[in-house]
């Protein structure tokens, strides 16, 4: 029987804020010693109230915004209780009845569109390790501010799921909401997998806490195949929550208890509810820069699709491809992505990328045939260089030396003083007795005598044309 | 009140509130007494004094914190055996703001259990004993704070109101007791009960300190987000004309001494010039049932935090995290105090948060409503605090709805966020006092401190 699959993803993105969603803590933890960033709030003291991190608000209207997403006049907070030594109040404090982000949709690379059910604001949790004996809590995470974006069920294979997760990153690290590092765990994706005949719904399965884009596509295409297996076999699927071992590549069941779980959600009486006027949500939308939509609009046509899509996860790159003229966009990607995203230069990434004069300028010696391709990344790269980077193309290629002589009386010039020395007389000869491959021979010999700055096609044509 | 100048100074003041409370232990007032720093404290201010610089509107006035206002580096049990090893590392801002005017704290004092009950008898150290009559209770929960002021340690004391815990005590002994319009006042740092309720006031000996009091404290504050912004000093008292008496309270479940001091008021109001409206409250009735779902909800979540993890009780015979989550709480919590957790969790629990929750919730917005009406006939409203006067220890502590019963009268207040002074009005023919409670409408507590003032 043919199996339609049917998934849903819940993601939960760590905004980029200075400080914590309910204290004045900073946010960054990265690199820090544990429990150094915890306030009182966090800690949960007794008598300690959450205060709202503005900042969080405001990200949260753009992260909104960027999934075309209704941003809500009115929302507030609720308490979401559970027990556990990661949660220090006992409860988290989350959005359940009246989220800041609505309804909206994500279009996929694809074509393919997945909708936002809704987005809510909420604090992380604290990190434990677990020893043999005992446990460590580390609770600097927590009251990190999160948006949970909850999709509808609309993505149908793990492609489209890979996609839609790739495409959330794109979306909250252009709209800066997010530093988007999924290996410190900045996004987090919970995956709902179904399998049913066309027109049936299944039972489904949630496998949680995966993170990254490669996880989510292995971990949803396991869950179709052991689903798929599971209703052949005449069994039936079992609801439940399951973990992901990326070593072994599958899924595994985690206890059934947590199906029991009653989080007795409450309204955060400490919180009084987000009323957002409709100029402040335009004034915090208006910050929104160009997304991936609008630099596919913008580029379609002038790039190949693949050039495109590896560019649009560097928000940087494809801003300053968006910058340069159009006689020049092609070239440059092809820089972006032969040169700078190769793997000896990635640490060049971090660095101030060249202004608009410097790279269409580049373009243009390049296409006047000044400079070589080879010249030409040559002069890219130098770009870089904290020595070279605030002069302009053309000083940086005489610098180097690398500006090629186009001009032909001084190249015949050249050609002809090669073909004076009495070493050449011999590769003349063959080439005139029928040997083409000599010409090499001489366009070398040319070379060495400009000293490298000779176009070799020209000086092979003017060769051609002397010893015909 | 009395602040120190340099006849009377701080260290005298601060050496006869501390004289007295060892006079009075066998009331069990204290959780906790500091001598020395208070004295230090003292010292500090007499030397201001003696060099002539500005000393702030409560020099060296003595008072006490109820054991739920965290004091930095002091411990804070809330009357409980779970926090009975916590120091504070911050400090509340109601006693910032009253240091900040060189009021200094002795000591702290006595309270029902996390501020559960209305006898203080659910305190872990035992009960606190009636200032008029020692084998009765204090009334609760801020128990410790009237019958410090009462006993006339000091010359006022901080308490907390989540449904009665100011006015009920205060009327039981004799003294003033505002529970201020909810926002009024930070609750930063003081133990949470049920946020949506909880209010933090003062016990004075005249209506003239808790306008000092107010004055000081009645202040946004950034670190709760529940205050109001700042509107005490800046409105003025309404002159009151109408005064509102609730009909339904005047039945047979009300004490007839209380009722007859209550009908005696009224009648040297109307002597006064003042006009008495009769108020028809049906939805009061309904109340209690709605605070005793909305309180013990708010309360079963704010309790949550204490789980032998981080600081407090943790159980010694624990060995798994369940056992730790079991047996701290099982230990360290009171059995009013796992009562009402109970009752929070089973009304917020998924079958339940529509019929309990939600509804009370809705009841609530109504109870809010009419008291907006009420105050659209009339400027304050005259009502007792509590059914009966202050009752015999043991006399309820087996009985948790009779106990319930008690706050009838106060919890409506709270529910409507509005302010209530309760005030003392006379004695019993046995000598034991009887309070009435004046309320007003949201912001009036100016209002209602005056309308004391007419009536002392």
């Amino acid at each position: 029987m043919k199996y339609i699959p049917t998934i849903g993803i819940e993601c939960h993105v760590q905004l980029s804020t200075k400080t914590k969603l309910f204290s004045e803590i900073d946010n960054d933890a990265r690199g820090k010693e544990p429990n150094s960033c915890v306030s009182p709030v966090d800690y949960a003291l007794p008598g300690m109230l959450p205060r709202l991190n503005g900042e969080a608000i405001k990200l949260a209207i753009r992260a909104g915004r960027a999934m075309n997403c209704k941003i809500n006049n009115y929302s507030r907070f609720d308490r979401k209780h559970y027990f556990y030594p990661d949660s220090p109040k006992g409860y988290q404090i989350t959005q359940f009845y009246h989220p800041i982000i609505g309804e909206g949709y994500v279009d996929l690379p694809s074509g393919n569109r997945v909708r936002i059910e809704h987005a809510h604001l909420e604090g992380d949790a604290g990190k434990l390790t677990h020893f043999d004996t005992y446990s460590l809590v580390d609770l600097n995470r927590v009251d990190t501010p999160l948006i949970e974006i909850v999709s509808q069920p609309d993505i149908h294979s793990a492609t489209d799921a890979h996609d839609y997760c790739k495409e959330l990153w794109r979306l909250m690290t252009f709209a800066g909401v997010s530093y988007g590092d999924l290996y410190n765990g900045n996004m987090r994706f919970d995956v709902n997998v179904s399998i049913a005949p066309e027109g049936e719904l299944g039972t489904r399965t949630e496998t949680k806490n995966l993170n990254s884009f490669r996880s989510v596509e292995r971990a949803v295409e396991y869950e179709i195949k052991r689903q798929t297996k599971v209703l052949e076999a005449g069994e039936k699927v079992i609801q439940e929550t399951r973990g992901w071992n990326d070593a072994t590549g599958e899924t595994t069941g985690q206890r059934s208890k947590e199906e029991a779980k009653d989080y007795r959600y409450m309204p955060e009486p400490d919180l009084p509810p987000v009323n957002l006027t409709d100029e402040f949500i335009a004034e915090e939308i208006a910050k929104l820069p160009l997304m991936p939509a609008d630099y596919r609009a913008k580029l379609d046509g002038r790039l190949p699709n693949d050039t495109l899509e590896i560019l649009l996860d560097y928000p940087n790159l494809i801003a300053k491809l968006a910058e340069v003229d159009d006689f020049a966009t092609k070239k440059v990607a092809n820089w972006f992505t032969s040169v700078l995203l190769a793997e000896e230069n990635t640490s060049l990434l971090n660095d101030d990328l060249p202004s608009k004069n410097q790279l269409e300028e580049l373009v243009t010696m390049n296409d006047k045939n000044e400079l070589s391709s080879t010249a030409a990344k040559e002069v890219f790269l130098k770009f870089f260089d904290p020595e070279m980077h605030f002069k302009d193309t053309k000083t940086i290629a005489k610098e180097l030396g690398v500006i090629q002589e186009n001009d032909l009386g001084a190249l015949e010039a050249i050609v002809d003083t090669v073909l004076a020395k009495p070493e050449t007389k011999k590769a003349q000869e063959d080439y005139k007795n029928g040997e083409q491959k000599v010409i090499g021979f001489l366009v070398g010999q040319v070379m060495k005598e400009s000293h490298g700055k000779a176009n070799p096609s020209a000086v092979q044509e003017i060769l051609k044309k002397k010893l015909a | 009140m009395k602040t120190a100048n340099k006849t009377i100074t701080a260290t005298r003041l601060v050496q006869d509130a501390l004289t007295k409370a060892d006079f009075f232990k066998s009331y069990n007032i204290f959780t906790s007494i500091y001598a020395d720093e208070a004295l230090e404290k003292a010292a500090a201010i007499d030397a201001k004094i003696e060099k002539g610089e500005p000393v702030g509107r409560l020099a060296g006035v003595p008072f006490v914190a109820k054991d739920n206002y965290l004091v930095k580096g002091t411990k804070t049990t809330a009357s409980s055996h779970i926090l009975e090893p916590f120091v504070a590392p911050v400090t509340s801002t109601v006693v910032e703001q009253l240091e900040a005017e060189g009021a200094i704290l002795i000591g702290k004092v006595n309270m029902d259990s996390f501020a559960h009950g209305s006898s203080t008898e659910n305190s872990y150290f035992g009960p606190t004993l009636n200032a008029y009559d020692n084998t009765r209770v204090a009334g609760g929960s801020s128990g410790g704070s009237a019958v410090a002021v009462a006993l006339d340690i000091v010359e006022f004391a901080t308490g907390s109101d989540t449904g009665g815990s100011i006015r009920q005590p205060a009327s039981f002994n004799g003294v003033y007791g505002l529970k201020p319009t909810y926002g009024a006042t930070s609750r930063y740092g003081v133990v949470s009960m049920a946020s949506s309720l909880d209010t933090d006031g003062f016990f004075t000996k005249t209506p003239e300190d808790m306008d000092l009091l107010m004055s000081i404290c009645a202040k946004r504050d950034e670190k709760d987000l529940t205050t109001l912004p700042d509107f005490y000093d800046e409105t003025p008292a309404k002159k009151v004309k109408k005064v509102g008496i609730i009909k339904d309270f005047d039945n047979d479940s009300v004490d007839s001494e209380i009722r007859a001091h209550l009908k005696e008021e009224c009648e040297k109001l109307k002597e006064k010039g003042f006009e008495i409206v009769e108020l028809d409250m049906p939805t009061l009735k309904h109340a209690l049932a709605v605070y005793y779902i909305i309180c013990p909800a708010e309360i079963a979540s704010n309790l949550s935090r204490y789980d032998g993890i981080r600081y407090g009780l943790r159980s010694g015979k624990a060995h798994s995290l369940d056992e730790i989550y079991g047996d701290t709480r099982n230990e360290g919590f009171m059995k009013e105090n796992k009562r009402r957790i109970m009752i929070g969790n089973f009304v917020l629990s998924s079958g339940f948060y529509d019929a309990y929750f939600l509804k009370a919730a809705k009841a609530r917005t109504l109870i809010i409503n009419e008291y907006k009406k009420a105050f659209e006939k009339c400027d304050v409203i005259l009502t007792p605090v509590a059914p009966n006067p202050a009752f015999k220890l043991g006399e309820k502590v087996n009985d948790p709805i009779a106990m319930y019963l008690e706050d009838v009268m106060s919890v409506p207040i709270n529910l409507a966020g509005i302010p209530g002074l309760a005030i003392p009005a006379g004695k019993t023919e046995t000598g034991l006092p009887i309070g009435l409670q004046i309320l007003g409408p949201r912001r009036s507590d100016k209002t209602l401190i005056e309308f004391a003032k007419e009536l002392a």
